[in-house]
């Protein structure tokens, strides 16, 4: 059994909440006395019907106000696979939290109505899904049952999208009919839509093929932490620890430790459970060198025909999370893999109408919400990838020196 | 994405996933917090937390101590394993005794007894009074609704309190571990483990648990629903029947007020396939305090319970 993390987008309107409602009771995963917590509550505000949505809305605002204000995790599994939902609202105003719950998925869901179709908001989820390379992109159309289960309606709002994506990096699409009130295509093929050929969504989930999204090919191991044990049995040990964020290692490899560029060999790779033949990511094993060079936090291990980028010039992509607009001229810090630096905002090139797509360059900030494209100077050098070729290497987090929140989120474009 | 012809065998178990993504975190901890510690019950939760955390760091020693809050209402059993293990481990124990703090006056026993809310100040203080900046604890997203939105490094200010509205986003694995003076972090690192996942882990490793999670006979009696065991601690009014039955602890909180549940499973093997059979919440089934109100954990958590 594997596990898969989806992110889940689209308003209350839509019928998300409904939707991770029937996944986790058709799943058999709610648990009766919650059933019995949420059909009080919702007996207690005069509800016709129980509300699945009170499964997901954990906080008093929540309740009180029906909305959903931040990203929730579910867990659920069946005999297959181990799923984590990230349910993330869908108003504009919570960009930020879609983002969130994109950067660990396999999967998106963005659900549609099939009464409305593609509305901004759906282009949106769509932008955001291929913005932070979430793999797979399920389109559900939702309520289905309320168009008469019409294959036209189907068909036109998967060719709108088709379309729509076509300008976007969308590498693998499904659309999937469902109605999520009724069952329908959520858990078992719907017999009121003959016509759909394709797996109910429940079915897609558990068979899509996630172990070749990983990036296989080019090592990449941010030393995390330097494990010597101060004992005298094992007085020269030295071991460096940390989650492999790409390629595949092996014991006998020759390989590069940057920045400093020094060569070496894997002498071993090793765990609390034994020595390992080979590691991939996301493991978290310790590596450890035939020679003793310098390493400490922050460095890392590739190959020498294969590197990242050293460079304190960064362009990227950002998302920016601070009710505080960003301006060229910001200092902030920033945490990229196992590496901290300050970065000083050089050039704000644009903003990007997430939806329209449209690079607005007359723009000097970023405001909370809002994408952009950055240049920044940092104090010392990443090791950077480009985003789209790796996630791990591609990512990182701007945070205000001042108030230590976390303000952005950034991918990589290109370092020089 | 990538091309690659390596084929599905560059995948992780769900327990190996969740497992390197628990070393990456406790790591992390180590590497960027100056005082860490990890709560340590002698809980199921944290002792694949400490499991964990040994795994992490082997073969060098767990570079952080372990903090129990004793309220003083414990179970023989655990309380026993707790100092088994941290011995095997090799950790430094401190402990916290709500039980003195009720003697010198910081908190004041509770009409119904329990001492789940009052060990929040001594968590608090014991934490101060060591220097701990980080406490690493064993909660998970699936034990409770107010726990499923927050954080895995999750901000408290300097009264302990956490803020849901205020959290900090945490994208990839990027953890923000920046602490002012006076604030603090609480680290979940398993926070995306449900019990079938603990149990299902404690199964695969071998992991040692105290007996009381096993099958056992015990006398016990019945209230508001569930089955409580005759403890020192918890004794049964004139009314409630005492009777003798086979069952296991589920959870192994405050010994006055956690209930038992019948159960044959005498093995972790036996305890996973009733766990994944299972219709009611471990804590629905157990835990006395968390039925108070729709909004109890997150009250408790706001005030710095963990």
């Amino acid at each position: 059994m594997d596990l898969l993390r989806f992110a889940t987008a689209g308003s209350v309107d839509d019928g998300k909440s409904t939707l991770i409602g029937r996944m986790l009771y058709d799943s058999k995963s709610i648990f009766s006395d919650q059933l019995e917590s949420i059909e009080r509550t919702s007996r207690d505000r005069g509800d016709e019907y129980t509300d699945l949505a009170l499964l997901t809305d954990g906080l008093r605002a929540e309740r009180e106000q029906g909305i959903t204000i931040d990203v929730a995790y579910r867990y659920f599994a069946t005999p297959k696979r181990k799923f984590i939902i990230a349910d993330t609202p869908g108003h504009i105003q919570y960009t930020r939290n879609m983002v969130t719950g994109a950067s660990t998925a396999d999967v998106a869901i963005v659900l549609v109505d099939a009464r409305k179709g593609l509305v901004e908001q759906s282009r949106r989820h769509a932008f955001l899904v291929s913005l932070l390379r979430v793999p797979h992109l399920v389109l559900a159309i939702n309520k289905m049952d309320l168009v008469d289960w019409s294959e036209e309606v189907y068909e036109s709002i998967h060719a709108e999208f088709v379309e729509f994506a076509a300008k976007l990096d969308i590498t693998d699409l499904a659309v999937i009919p469902v109605s999520a009130l009724k069952g329908d295509n959520v858990v078992t093929r719907s017999s009121n839509m003959p016509w759909y050929e394709g797996p109910a969504l429940m079915h897609h989930l558990e068979n899509i093929h996630i172990a070749s999204d990983r990036n296989l090919v080019d090592v990449r191991f941010p030393v995390q932490y330097v494990i010597r044990p101060h004992q005298n049995r094992s007085h020269d040990y030295r071991g460096y620890a940390g989650q492999v964020a790409g390629g595949v290692m092996r014991p006998g490899d020759d390989v590069l430790v940057l920045p400093s560029g020094l060569p070496s060999r894997i002498a071993s790779i090793e765990t609390a459970d034994g020595p390992l033949a080979e590691a991939y990511a996301p493991m978290s094993v310790v590596v450890r060198l035939e020679d003793d060079v310098d390493i400490s936090r922050g460095d890392m291990i590739c190959r020498a025909n294969n590197q990242p980028t050293v460079s304190q010039d960064i362009d990227a992509m950002v998302c920016w999370m601070s009710d505080k607009p960003l301006r060229a001229g910001h200092k902030l810090a920033i945490k990229h893999t196992t590496r901290n630096a300050r970065a000083l905002v050089k050039e704000l090139h644009y903003e990007l109408n997430i939806n329209t797509l449209h690079r607005n360059s007359g723009v000097d900030d970023l405001k909370l919400n809002e994408i952009g494209r950055v240049r920044l100077r940092t104090t010392s050098p990443l090791l950077a990838d480009e985003y789209r070729r790796n996630r791990q290497t591609g990512g990182f987090v701007l945070i205000d020196e001042f108030s230590n929140s976390t303000v952005g989120a950034g991918m990589i474009v290109g370092a020089d | 994405m990538v091309e690659n012809d390596k084929g599905p065998r560059y995948n992780l178990t769900q327990l190996k996933a969740l497992e390197s993504e628990a070393v990456y975190i406790i790591r992390e901890v180590a590497a960027e917090l100056e005082r860490p510690a990890l709560l340590f019950s002698g809980g199921k939760d944290s002792i694949v937390m400490l499991h964990l955390a040994a795994k992490a760091f082997a073969p060098a020693p767990v570079p952080f101590p372990v903090m129990h809050i004793d309220t003083g209402h414990n179970f023989d059993e655990v309380l026993e394993f707790r100092d088994e293990m941290v011995k095997r481990i090799g950790v430094h124990l401190v402990v916290g005794s709500v039980q003195e703090a009720i003697d010198r006056g910081l908190v004041q026993e509770e009409p119904n007894g329990s001492r789940n809310r009052i060990q929040t100040p001594v968590l608090l203080e014991t934490a101060e009074k060591n220097g701990f900046n980080a406490l690493m604890g064993g909660a998970r997203r699936d034990e409770e609704k107010a726990r499923a939105k927050e954080r895995v490094f999750s901000f408290r200010d300097e009264f302990g309190q956490w803020d849901p509205k205020n959290q900090r986003p945490e994208l990839w694995n990027l953890y923000n571990t920046k602490v002012q003076v006076g604030e603090s972090i609480r680290v979940f690192p398993i926070s995306n483990w449900t019990e079938l996942d603990i149990w299902s882990y404690i199964a695969h490793e071998g992991i040692k648990v105290p007996s009381i999670y096993y099958a056992h006979r015990r006398e016990v009696f019945e209230r508001n629903g569930m089955l409580f065991g005759v403890h020192r601690f918890c004794t049964p009014h004139a009314s409630e029947r005492v009777f003798t039955e086979t069952v296991r602890y589920r959870t192994v909180g405050d010994a006055s007020l956690t209930a038992a549940v019948r159960s044959d499973a005498a093995t972790a093997d036996q305890v996973v396939a009733e766990v994944a059979t299972t219709r009611i919440t471990e804590r629905g089934a157990t835990r006395g305090d968390d039925q108070v109100s729709e909004a109890a954990m997150e009250d408790r958590k706001k005030e710095g319970y963990f």
